[in-house]
């Protein structure tokens, strides 16, 4: 019990500080704001990173989860914060995530409306609350948090696409938001605890009456969380949402969807793991074959997108079935290569978002929606005249190339960055289960999840192609886009980031079977929070 | 009283359902709250009926199931009571923008 032992409520704590701190600023004074809320973000990810390194520690014992009571309540009373690798993991992504899109809102969009950097934080808040929470209602309590500040930055900007895809979004988690609380009582009341890790305890012995009404809670929950996590066919909103979000929104957004993964992974794994008796693999069928059909649509959609919002949307709907599949394999192996793909996905694809804007100021509004139908009915300037010797490439589409190009490769999963090292992690975890489970022969349904993990990179590489070549290659005599520095580092910084991550594999991996690997051990959180000790009490302060 | 109960969370749940899928804006809010009344009892009955039992002890005193009733499921009743009604609010803020932009109650805009 010493001040470190608090930084674990800081990610919560000051983003929510930070947000009611700025709400009397005005409006006017906006870049003040910003710099308050940029500074937040970065202490509460130097925090993060710090919880990381604890987490991650040998001496913290095997599993490394530290529990922090809330009101210095024993654990299955009171509510708990949990930090584990996994939670750890999430925290620094998210704030990684955070600081790119604030700079890039910072150049010009914050300017589209009120609070934007309130909102923002109020997210964080509630993402990070999400990620550390070891209760089952607190979890939603942070989860609408998380929603409410999203509708409103959904909203940021105004306009009638917006305020529609904000209308069908906002109607959508509602509903969810409902299944959620339905699925939650019912957990409570079958079993008469909230707390995830009492919960994993008494799943092995409650009788097969109340077993059949906590399945059809948790089902119920699952739901919730497979409708934000964008599963086919619960995720038809996801693309047109994203794709009307303003460019710094969608790409924060990029990590909501990994909120449903996350929590999916953790329940799966902790409630209905190797010691959940009559409950054991409990929807993971579901979540497998789920996860394999969305996919599939997301592939497809990929395809047959013409606005490069919805592409990367699709890709975002792609970045999730190949996760969900990932968690309903159940193979610790598999799990460790999928969060080293949903953190360099994530980076990915919230660059992506950022760099669309940068790009798409160059082209007028009607070629992305010509690109497609060009494509298909041959192409109608072919007997343009060729121009001699080429043309010269300005530095800004240079570099706006460049990072597409990047985009692209991770994207597809292609040499030698960190999607493909990604995606070769899981498929070697598929056939190679190692330390993680039996030999046993690889079965139809992982046969299929290779094909399709390697057939969408090959979607994602056409659309990327086709797009790219529409934009950088036939446009220049188009006006070059003012691209500010501040737009293009954030950008620049998530794509270092994966190319970090690329080098530093190595590492990365390490930590992420060891994450799957105290996943798949969930005695060890079990014990760690239901024997926290009280401050004061044990331990002294 | 578990007969009325169930039958009263039944009914909102499948009004509630119905007017969700509705293609008016008014519908699906008026749905959605319905849809919010029906889960805030179902959270309550989850507590298990019981008449004349208070959630709170006296001071001094000690408290039992026989005496008392379940006093989480009240608190986490509230709690999903205010911020199903706060979403509410949101929603109309939205809806009505949503006919100030398109000048139509329909959900996608255009009739």
């Amino acid at each position: 019990m010493n001040w470190f032992h608090h930084l674990i409520i800081l990610p919560i704590l000051l983003p929510i500080i930070t947000a009611a701190g700025l709400i009397p600023v005005d409006e006017r004074n906006r870049t003040l704001k910003g710099v308050i809320g940029f500074t937040s973000t970065v202490v509460v990810f130097l925090i993060s990173i710090l919880l990381m390194q604890s987490a991650a520690s040998p001496g913290e014992g095997e599993g490394g989860a530290s529990v922090y009571l809330l009101g210095n309540w024993p654990a299955p009373f009171g509510i708990v914060l949990v930090l584990d690798r996994l939670s750890a993991l999430m925290l620094v992504l998210t704030g990684l995530l955070a600081m790119a899109t604030q700079v890039f809102a910072m150049a010009k969009w914050h300017r589209a409306g009120h609070h934007f950097h309130s909102l923002f934080q109020l997210m964080l808040a509630g993402l990070n609350g999400a990620f550390l929470t070891g209760d089952l209602f607190n979890l939603f309590v942070f989860f609408e948090m998380m929603l409410a500040a999203s509708y409103g930055l959904l909203l940021h900007g105004s306009g009638p696409m917006r305020v529609k895809a904000g209308l069908h979004y906002i109607a959508v988690n509602l509903a969810a938001s409902s299944l959620f609380l339905i699925g939650v009582s019912l957990i409570y009341g079958a079993t008469g605890t909230l707390n995830m890790a009492d919960l994993a305890m008494r799943i092995a012995t409650i009788g097969p009456e109340s077993r059949m009404l906590m399945e059809a809670g948790a089902a119920l929950l699952g739901i919730a969380f497979l409708v934000k996590a964008g599963m086919w066919p619960l995720g038809f909103w996801l693309p047109a949402t994203y794709s009307a979000a303003t460019p710094p929104v969608a790409a924060i957004f990029a990590i909501l969807t990994k909120v449903g993964i996350y929590i999916l992974l953790r329940l799966s794994m902790l409630l209905f793991g190797s010691d959940a008796g009559g409950s054991l693999g409990f929807g993971q069928p579901i979540l497998l074959y789920g996860g394999l059909l969305t996919i599939g649509f997301g592939a497809i959609g990929v395809l047959a997108s013409q606005a490069m919002g919805r592409l990367a949307g699709y890709c975002v709907l792609v970045s999730s079935g190949t996760l969900m599949a990932a968690v309903g394999l159940g193979n610790g192996a598999v799990i460790g290569g999928a969060l080293f793909y949903l953190v360099s996905s994530t980076l990915t694809i919230c660059a992506f978002f950022l760099l669309i804007e940068l790009v798409e100021r160059a082209r007028d509004a009607g070629a992305d929606v010509l690109a497609v139908t060009m494509e298909a009915y041959g192409d109608v300037d072919e007997n343009e005249e060729e121009k001699e010797g080429g043309v010269a490439v300005p530095g800004t589409m240079a570099v706006l190339g460049l990072c597409f190009c990047t985009c692209a490769i991770l994207l597809s999963g292609l040499p030698p960055l960190s999607g493909f090292l990604a995606k070769f992690a899981m498929l070697h975890g598929l056939f190679n289960p190692g330390s993680f489970g039996s030999e046993a022969p690889v079965s139809g349904a992982e046969w299929a999840y290779t094909a399709l993990l390697i057939l969408s990179g090959l979607a994602a590489m056409i659309a990327m192609n086709r797009v790219g070549i529409r934009t950088f290659w036939t446009s220049i005599e188009g006006t070059i886009p003012r691209v500010f520095l501040i737009e293009i580092a954030p950008v620049l910084l998530l794509l270092t980031a994966c190319v970090f991550l690329s080098f530093q594999a190595g590492p990365a991996m390490r930590y992420m079977d060891a994450t799957a690997k105290s996943l798949g051990e969930p005695q060890n959180y079990i014990g760690r929070v239901m024997q926290a000790p009280r401050a004061g009490a044990a331990g002294g302060q | 009283m578990e007969l009325v109960l169930s039958a009263g969370i039944g009914v909102l749940t499948a009004s509630g359902v119905w007017l969700l899928f509705r293609p008016r804006t008014y519908q699906v809010i008026i749905g959605l709250s319905l849809l919010s009344y029906a889960v805030n009892l179902f959270i309550f009955g989850m507590g298990r009926l019981r008449v004349n039992a208070p959630p709170v002890l006296e001071p001094g005193g000690t408290g039992g199931l026989l005496t008392h009733t379940d006093p989480i499921p009240q608190a986490l009743v509230l709690t999903a009571i205010v911020i199903g009604f706060a979403m509410t609010a949101l929603f109309l803020v939205v809806l009505l923008a949503s006919r100030g932009f398109t000048g139509t109650d329909h959900v996608d805009g255009r009739e």
